[in-house]
């Protein structure tokens, strides 16, 4: 799957994790979660947290672990 | 209101504090050392009759009008050119100044066409007005003479002419050009009897380097140099002050009208962001306002495959009220959202953030900065807690090292353009790291210290160089970093690693690490260095994380808080900080305070009498996807045609098309508006009441000089739509939504019309502890308390050169031309840039053999379209460079989907593309 046909959750969270990818594991999931949840319209972020759950490996670990921290969606 | 005009001092002002005492023509007055005689004179009220002085330009000393009288001096020296001196006594009126003055004036007259009245400089000529001071009744010499009368006019310039035989060789337009402009295009040609005015090197004004800021017309005491809007309409008889519709500087111009006819657009001397200075657009480029394209009645139709039906306002706004509530009921309340424009007022933009969360009840408002400077709204605010610039633009008159990374000011914001090249002509050093050598990097009396040519898409891995050899090379300020900062221990740590070292990313940035070091070295001895910025900056992958790199460098060498220094974004459009200052971002209120606050929130469920959703709403890239998706089928488009300037044209598109309701609300039919349902006639700036704020904070007035052509104000619009969605939103006027900004919003607490017609402009935060406003920000401290170092590893883009799509492309603008063009292409400025030209580098044009002019494909792996190649030695080898100002080009249809990861903001700088040969053909998506 390219780039432009991944779904855009899927590329926009990957591409915020990979920002974090040096840093310490737990420190950057924390990051990333708040910042999906300052940012992110909850629609998208329920996506994100089904495609979390479904564990097929499109997500980065550091999305994954962020998803954990992340309220349910709505 | 009559016509302005500002007094002319003569010469200008000088610094520092008024020490010299002069008696003229009986008056005693105080002034700071090193002003001349004339403007002595003028300070108290005495004018000397002069023509080569005018106040924004050095004296000349050459009309010998304003000879004077000196106690104990011998002669009578040209008061322009001769400074005070303590105690010095001056006449300014005696028998044999008038009998020199006469005699002068006879010379001048004797080779001046005699046609006042029909001349079109009448009642606005200097020399006919001198003519008058010193009593001229007779030319003895006649004037049959050797003379200029038949020289010919030059009307190449689309805006004036210039007619050789008025000219009095002043050299005022000349110096206009140096001093002011900083151009250098025109000069005095010949000596003596054949001295004349010559466009560079004797050609017409079109063929020289004339940049057509109107400097030279501006500065012209005759009818040498006049715009053609005179000739044609005559001389106007009354102005409104207002603010340029064009870039972030900001300008403040004079309407100069005849009735409700603007003849002409003059800039203003105590306009606080240009002091009198203007560039072709906002000079002249006024046009558009009243083409016959504009579309002045709403229209409306079923569907986009439909014909346009002409509808009165009532149809359309409840036409637009009852859809919306519709796509509510079935799809939800997230189903519908708005886009405000940065070309719009503060006002018209903040009802729509207002109608958007009060009235649609969600908070999907998102804005045009989303594409620009979004990056620097969250990187600023990470790391100094507010989202703008640090200083004014008068600043910069301080620095002494000048960082212009990203941004190309000469073009994009000239006016601001030629104040660095002032400071740059008095001294101040030039580092310009940008892919392209623009035209800072060299241009007459300019020339940078460094170029750093780095590789698109690796700005962060040279900020980084730069931060480290900052902390190796002992340039830390240790001091205000104690005092001032947070988190810098980590920061050095990390920025001090081997792999952040310019030698380590020499191969990632392609820039010599010797100059990388050389270059810092510089920003960071300098007593005051200052970083300028733009969407070089921002629109890419790691535009946030530059930002934030660029403010831990700042912050590293204690450059914040003074005159002289700061990180400063160039914004893109007028009012690009103001739509963001007033709630325009779908996760924060006006003010940036987020959505989630309860407490800010509060304050507006109080105002409005609507609970607000404290969730965070759609940006407009997630507007799209989720329109694709089916989740979001409703838009009101305020002022921006986002098909021709938002990236990946074919996903913008296939969003609009799935849409149930487009609203578009703009000056003219554009490209989104092909996927419209609903247009509504927005207003010019020439109609508009607002404000606007510039890129450094300021708050300027936006004054009507006519009615609304199209019978309502944006906001009204915007309310009615809110009021038949059943949500009362009513202002008497523009002035009672400024009192609601200043109400909610605590950095616009002291604004209101009444205020800015005072005192001409404010810079925000504007409140009780500032009711002058704030010029330059965290003098004592930071917003956010402590300025905060943040750690920026550099990522890569994923957007890569291939074999197949081997070139990468940057987008960006020209001079002549505004956005997407809508505006300057129905100008004369058109006669610059009448299409988008590809810039290439001569190697790679010639291993495809694309010679200058030659149409080619531009392909990329989204898309493809067809230009005009410009064979330009300034691009680098492997890169190539568009603008996006006209729709038959296309250029977003081969940018791609890739943004920002903290915003979003697209990345415009990146695409990888090849270049073929190609015939003609229309822009495609592929």
């Amino acid at each position: 799957m390219s780039a432009a046909q991944t779904p855009p959750h899927i590329r926009m969270s990957n591409e915020i994790a990979v920002q974090f990818r040096h840093r310490d594991p737990a420190w950057a999931a924390e990051q990333i979660a708040a910042h999906i949840r300052a940012f992110w319209d909850p629609r998208m972020r329920a996506r994100l947290l089904a495609d979390a759950g479904a564990g097929d490996g499109r997500l980065d670990p550091l999305v994954v672990a962020a998803t954990a921290l992340l309220p349910p969606a709505g | 209101m009559s016509l302005i005009k500002e007094h002319d001092h003569g010469t200008p002002a000088r610094p520092g504090p008024a020490t010299v005492s002069v008696e003229i023509d009986g008056r005693t007055v105080q002034v700071p050392e090193g002003t001349s005689v004339m403007r002595a004179a003028a300070e108290c009220g005495i004018d000397i009759p002069k023509l080569c002085a005018t106040d924004n330009l050095e004296p000349f000393g050459s009309c010998r009008l304003c000879l004077v009288d000196i106690d104990g001096r011998k002669g009578s020296p040209a008061s322009c050119t001769t400074p005070v001196a303590e105690g010095m006594k001056v006449r300014t009126q005696t028998p044999e100044l008038a009998e020199l003055r006469r005699g002068v004036m006879e010379l001048y007259i004797s080779d001046h066409p005699l046609d006042c009245l029909t001349c079109p400089a009448n009642g606005d000529c200097e020399l006919q007005d001198m003519s008058g001071v010193v009593g001229l009744r007779e030319v003895r010499y006649g004037f049959d003479g050797e003379n200029h009368l038949d020289l010919p006019t030059d009307s190449s310039n689309p805006y004036f002419d210039f007619d050789a035989s008025k000219c009095i060789a002043c050299s005022r337009c000349v110096r206009a050009c140096g001093e002011v402009q900083g151009t250098f295009a025109l000069t005095i040609e010949g000596r003596g009897f054949d001295s004349k005015v010559a466009a560079g090197a004797g050609g017409t004004f079109m063929e020289s380097d004339c940049v057509s800021c109107g400097a030279c017309v501006q500065a012209c005491p005759t009818s040498t140099l006049q715009e053609r809007s005179v000739v044609e309409l005559g001389m106007p008889n009354r102005s409104v002050l207002t603010t340029c519709a064009y870039c972030g500087v900001g300008c403040s111009f004079k309407a100069e009208l005849r009735g409700d006819e603007v003849v002409r657009m003059v800039p203003y001397k105590d306009g606080k962001a240009n002091e009198g200075h203007s560039c072709v657009k906002g000079r002249f480029a006024f046009g558009y306002a009243s083409h016959p394209d504009r579309q002045l009645r709403p229209m409306v139709r079923e569907r986009i495959t439909d014909p346009w039906r002409e509808v009165e306002w009532e149809e359309a706004i409840a036409h637009v009220g009852r859809r919306m509530l519709e796509i509510q009921a079935a799809h939800g309340a997230g189903a519908i959202g708005g886009i405000s424009s940065s070309r719009c007022t503060n006002e018209e933009v903040y009802v729509v953030q207002k109608m958007v969360r009060a009235a649609f009840g969600n908070n999907n408002v998102d804005t045009c900065a989303r594409v620009c400077h979004s990056p620097t709204g969250y990187g600023l605010k990470q790391t100094y807690g507010t989202s703008a610039g640090t200083q004014d633009f008068k600043s910069v008159d301080k620095s002494d090292v000048i960082l212009i990374i990203g941004a190309n000011p000469t073009d994009a914001h000239p006016v601001f353009g030629s104040r660095i090249k002032r400071r740059l002509r008095q001294g101040a050093k030039l580092i310009v790291a940008d892919p392209r050598r623009i035209d800072l990097v060299r241009s007459p009396h300019i020339q940078a210290e460094h170029h750093l040519q780095v590789r698109p898409g690796t700005n962060v891995a040279l900020v980084n160089a730069m931060g480290h050899v900052v902390v190796t090379e002992g340039l830390v300020d240790r001091e205000f970093v104690a005092e001032r900062c947070e988190d810098f221990a980590e920061w050095e740590r990390f920025i001090s690693a081997p792999e952040h070292s310019p030698e380590a990313v020499e191969e990632i940035t392609g820039i010599p690490a010797a100059e990388v070091r050389a270059a810092t070295r510089l920003y960071a001895s300098a007593r005051n260095a200052t970083i300028m910025y733009g969407l070089g900056v921002t629109e890419h992958s790691q535009g946030s994380t530059m930002v934030m790199g660029m403010a831990n460098l700042a912050m590293a060498t204690g450059n914040i808080g003074r005159e002289g220094v700061g990180v400063n974004p160039l914004r893109g459009q007028n009012n690009v900080q103001g739509s963001c200052d007033m709630g325009s971002f779908p996760h924060e209120l006006p003010g940036y305070r987020h959505v989630s606050d309860d407490v800010v929130r509060g304050t507006f469920e109080t105002l409005w009498g609507r609970v607000l959703d404290p969730e965070p709403g759609l940006r407009i890239p997630n507007m799209f996807d989720a329109a694709i998706d089916g989740t979001f089928l409703g838009l009101f488009v305020q002022g921006e045609d986002i098909v021709q300037s938002d990236p990946n044209t074919r996903h913008v598109t296939a969003a609009l098309a799935a849409m149930e309701l487009v609203v578009v609300q703009d000056l003219f039919l554009n490209e989104t508006s092909r996927y419209a349902h609903v247009f509504l006639p927005g207003t010019s700036f020439l109609e508009k009441n607002g404000t606007f704020t510039n890129a450094e904070r300021r708050i300027n007035r936006v004054r009507p000089v006519m009615a609304p052509k199209t019978g309502k104000h944006e906001w009204e619009i915007v309310c009615e739509i809110a009021q038949a969605m059943g949500y009362p939103m009513k202002y008497d006027d523009a002035a009672q939504i400024m009192d609601e900004i200043a109400m909610t919003t605590p950095t616009f607490a002291g604004v209101s019309f009444a205020r800015l017609d005072e005192v001409g402009s404010v810079q925000w935060p504007c409140d009780d502890a500032a009711p002058e406003g704030t010029p330059i920000m965290h003098i004592d401290g930071f917003v956010r308390g402590r300025g905060r170092f943040v750690l920026t590893d550099y990522v890569p883009t994923q957007e890569r050169s291939t074999r197949r799509f081997p070139l990468i492309l940057t987008t960006g603008r020209i001079l002549s031309q505004y956005n997407v063009g809508a505006q300057t292409r129905r100008t004369g400025n058109s006669a610059w840039h009448p299409e988008d030209l590809l810039e290439m580098h001569p190697h790679d044009a010639e291993v495809r053999g694309i010679n200058d002019g030659d149409t080619v494909a531009l392909a990329s792996r989204v898309g493809e379209t067809t230009l005009r190649v410009k064979i330009a030695e300034r691009m680098p080898v492997g890169v190539v460079y568009t603008t996006f100002h006209h729709p038959v080009t296309g250029a977003n249809v081969v940018t791609t989907e890739n943004s920002d990861w903290a915003t979003n903001c697209p990345e415009y700088k990146v695409t990888a593309v090849q270049v073929s040969p190609k015939h003609p053909a229309p822009a495609r998506v592929k």
